[in-house]
């Protein structure tokens, strides 16, 4: 029996391994047509992984992404797509440091608020596209859309100097944070510091997995994702549950921002990362919304993203790390669906051949039973 | 190996009937003769050429047809659109095809009337194109996939009819159907496979439907009999002026009711329940008749609260259960086999322990207060398979890789195992095999001694007939027969199916007599919430 879980194992890995293959393919033929080496950067940029700074870049740009991807991978897995990852998170960090500027309290006060200012203003943002979809059946899809344009203006709005705002040269900011509401890291000597939050990433990773596989809700979540009619029929409230997910989604997406927040600049200014929200989407894809997946894919995104502005110095243009970016989207996508049709078919033909043999469940003499007899 | 050593061979000018149980190997048979799987070893010949197809296309263009079990045509199209579409290249989209059509339709017997829109045409209209599309395409051998699962008796007589005009024209026909009673009447000769091999031949002249079943299962079949009343005074469901409109998806209560009933007779609103009363009693099946499409699908939806009444009461062990969640109705003990199992019953990609939690994730032995328990449900999952005989190498496979048959026992273990107090049986052995349904039968029938109530739907009017206490017929969301199962023959329920007969039906050969020996058999009707609307 466990060689159909071992083959589930087989099909998962499969899927991610014949993306990257063919995406790297495909980038050696860009890199062939324009006439450079097809290896050279990629020996360029697996040199810089062997760097301890650039590690320590990977694996604070990775937990960034991974607890975006997780957000979208919640709706993920039940057919929601919360494009708004993006708007959330940005919005989020920026209450977040707003409150961190202006609350000042002792350390294991202000660290948690700040995490539910996150959570809760992240939530919120998703929660105007999941109230919207159960109450009028707008899709998420275009109302996320929507609220990330909206989340850039009421963001803009924050930044005026009479709200917020506090301008330091061209640049705005949210002005510093208290110092109790600052995280430190792991100091990695001369590579640098590793964000203390991590950890959060982490413990969000694990918690994911939990909730999904082994509470009632997960349960209800999946079902909800493998069919929603099915669900329905067992008992799920098709409504409540889109509007939980959205929340929980969005309040995932609210902490994206928080390792380099309180990690890092200690203020959100217009140097704070942006588009982490997006690239998640690819990112949830690439991992199979699976938590570890998600880590590979996260390590791997921030990969390329470190390792490529070396590239510049040897003659290529370091955009071939975004084209290899889209190129494993793209072929992801195609990937996943072809390795899943041919799991379930070959799946089905391997229980038609075993129960052919006689190999049937709880019968040893298994080629002489008969329905009829009992 | 899903088959091996078949030997079929299939006369000009007849039709040859293909039965077996489910996972015999029917399908996959099909399949290799449509070209779209290939066999492994030996050979298929038409017209004694030998032949290798490795697509439809391939089958389509040596003449083999398939008409689906179920149909391919598309609602919004004509039956010439749907006709022509993908084959445009024959006699073109207009007057040409057109004429062609007629002609086929003529020259079978199968009245089909081009410019229709499909969406206007009955189930058994539908067949029909779908069995003309084959003819356009050029078919000489056709093959029907369970063709009279969805027909009433009198609809299935007319399609005999016109498979007769198909093999005196020459054509071939490949039946394959459960029904061995069809089989025989329809058949010149028939096949019987058994666990992905051909285990003998008939004659269909010199055969019993009881010779055949035994052949295809291999061994003797336990007798159906219908064992005494076990029904009850105890009232398990109880509805009560059941009103649910098409549009209607919240109740409204009483006042709103009103008002969508102006638009009903103003032809806005479709009524799809039309004050639907009756009661269900401990250790009573009450079976509805119906064409599907009149209904069942919204009361079933109603009482297991996918549906919300738009005016009415639903009580349950007299509780009023109108507004209550689907999910604490299944915890409250209704237990739901649902019509369409890939739909509403099943997460297809995902393993048989998980559908074992499915619509119980709540209950022991799949839940441990907040956690899922993992182990309990695996466990559970094994006990089922092995009382039930889902025929599977483990509880780890997806529930898409069983045959439609054995992933039917394992949703009717999964809700009997709760020990439901009223079950919603749609369909129940819908695509199961003799044996198989036989063993859902008995499990029924065991519940309901110890005091299940079971509303029946089914398509099968010798089930509904054979473990009914009580038949309604339900035509045009009314009620508006009642039968007793006792005396009531599959024809007469047929024709008032078709809404050519109401109030209480009565064999009049029977009826005198039943009335004499057994006046208190049926003691439903008598209720007066029981009449019939």
């Amino acid at each position: 029996m466990k060689k159909f879980d071992k083959e589930r194992m087989l099909l998962a890995v499969a899927g991610p391994v014949i993306a990257l293959v063919v995406a790297v393919a495909l980038t050696s033929i860009v890199l062939l047509a324009s006439g450079k080496s097809p290896i050279e950067p990629y020996t360029i940029m697996f040199q810089q992984a062997t760097y301890s700074d650039i590690q320590v870049l990977i694996i604070n740009q990775a937990s960034l992404y991974y607890i975006a991807a997780l957000a979208v991978a919640i709706g993920f897995r039940m057919n929601l797509f919360n494009i708004g990852v993006d708007g959330q998170y940005q919005l989020a960090a920026m209450m977040a440091a707003v409150v961190g500027a202006h609350v000042a309290l002792p350390a294991v006060l202000q660290v948690p608020l700040l995490m539910i200012t996150a959570i809760c203003t992240g939530a919120f943002w998703a929660g105007i596209a999941g109230v919207l979809k159960v109450t009028r059946g707008v899709s998420e899809v275009v109302a996320t859309i929507m609220l990330n344009a909206i989340a850039t203006s009421v963001i803009a709005y924050l930044w005026l100097p009479d709200v917020f705002g506090v301008k330091l040269g061209n640049n705005n900011t949210t002005g510093e944070m208290h110092k109790s509401g600052w995280i430190p890291g792991f100091s990695m000597g001369d590579a640098g510091e590793i964000y203390g939050l991590v950890i959060l990433a982490v413990l969000l990773g694990i918690g994911y997995w939990i909730v999904l596989n082994r509470t009632r809700f997960g349960f209800d979540l999946r079902a909800s994702g493998a069919s929603e009619s099915a669900a329905a029929a067992s008992g799920v409230d098709p409504k409540r549950m889109v509007l939980t997910a959205m929340l929980l989604s969005g309040g995932i997406a609210g902490l994206a921002g928080l390792p380099i927040l309180l990690g890092d600049t200690h203020t959100y200014s217009l140097n704070f990362p942006t588009g982490i929200g997006f690239l998640g989407i690819g990112i949830a894809l690439l991992g199979r919304n699976s938590p570890v997946g998600i880590a590979f894919a996260s390590l791997l995104w921030a990969w390329l993203d470190k390792a490529s502005p070396e590239l510049d110095f040897h003659g290529y243009d370091k955009e071939i790390a975004v084209i290899m970016q889209g190129l494993i989207v793209i072929a992801v996508v195609v990937s996943y669906e072809s390795v899943r049709e041919w799991g379930l078919r070959r799946q089905q033909r391997r229980v038609g051949a075993e129960l052919a043999a006689g190999n049937v469940l709880g019968g040893n003499d298994n080629t002489d039973k008969e329905v009829a007899g009992r | 190996m899903a088959n091996h050593d078949i030997h079929l061979s299939v006369r000009k000018g007849t039709v040859h009937a293909l039965v077996g149980e489910n996972g015999a190997g029917k399908s996959t048979l099909m399949k290799i003769l449509y070209g779209m799987q290939k066999p492994d070893e030996g050979t298929i010949a038409v017209d004694g050429e030998q032949v290798a197809f490795s697509s439809p296309g391939d089958a389509i263009a040596r003449g083999i047809g398939m008409v689906h079990q179920h149909f391919m045509l598309a609602d919004n199209l004509t039956v010439l659109e749907n006709v022509t579409l993908g084959s445009e290249k024959l006699y073109g989209i207009g007057a040409k095809a057109r004429r062609k059509i007629i002609e086929i339709s003529d020259r079978y017997g199968l009245g089909v009337r081009p410019d229709v829109l499909v969406e206007e045409l009955g189930v058994a209209e539908r067949q029909r194109v779908e069995i003309l599309k084959v003819l356009f395409r050029g078919a000489r051998i056709l093959i029907l996939d369970e063709p009279t699962a969805v027909l009433v008796p009198q609809e299935v007589d007319a399609l005999f009819d016109n498979l007769r005009e198909l093999k005196a024209e020459g054509l071939s026909v490949i039946f394959i159907s459960h029904k061995l009673g069809e089989v025989l009447s329809v058949a010149d000769d028939i096949t019987v496979i058994r666990r992905g091999t051909t285990v003998g031949t008939a004659v269909p002249s010199e055969t019993t439907p009881r010779q055949l079943a035994e052949l295809m299962v291999g061994s003797e079949l336990p007798t159906p009999e219908t064992s005494e009343s076990t029904v009850t005074d105890q009232a398990v469901i109880e509805v009560d002026d059941l009103v649910v409109f098409a549009k209607g998806s919240v109740s409204m209560g009483k006042g709103s009711a009103a008002l969508l009933m102006d638009e009903v007779e103003r032809g806005a609103v479709r009524l799809v329940l039309d004050h639907v009363s009756f009661t269900i009693h401990a250790g009573e099946v009450m079976g509805i008749a119906g064409v599907e499409g009149n209904g069942q699908t919204e009361l079933i939806d109603a009482l297991i609260g996918l549906k919300a009444a738009d005016s009415g009461a639903v009580r349950f062990m007299g509780e009023d259960i109108t507004g209550m969640s689907t999910r604490k109705r299944r915890e409250n003990g209704i237990g739901y086999i649902p019509e369409d199992r890939h739909r509403h019953g099943l997460l297809l990609e995902a393993p048989l322990w998980e559908n074992r939690i499915l619509g119980h994730v709540t209950e022991k032995p799949n839940a441990k207060g907040f956690w899922i328990d993992i182990k309990g449900a695996q466990q559970d999952t094994r006990r089922i398979v092995e009382q039930y005989d889902v025929r599977t190498p483990g509880i780890d496979v997806t529930a898409a890789s069983l045959s439609g048959g054995n992933q039917q026992k394992l949703i009717v273990g999964r809700e009997m195992s709760h020990k439901p107090k009223f079950l919603i049986a749609a369909h129940p052995t819908r695509g199961v095999d003799v044996g198989a349904q036989a063993q859902i039968w008995d499990q029924i029938r065991a519940a309901r001694r110890e005091g299940l109530a079971v509303l029946l739907i089914s398509a099968d009017l010798d089930e509904l007939i054979g473990l009914s206490d009580t038949l309604r017929v339900i035509f045009n969301g009314k009620l508006v027969a009642d039968a007793d199962p006792a005396t009531i023959t599959p024809e007469e329920l047929g024709s008032a199916m078709t809404g050519a007969a109401s109030g209480h039906l009565e064999n009049e050969e029977l009826a005198e007599a039943a009335e004499l020996e057994e006046p208190t058999e049926n003691p439903a009707p008598d209720a007066p919430e029981d009449e019939a609307r």
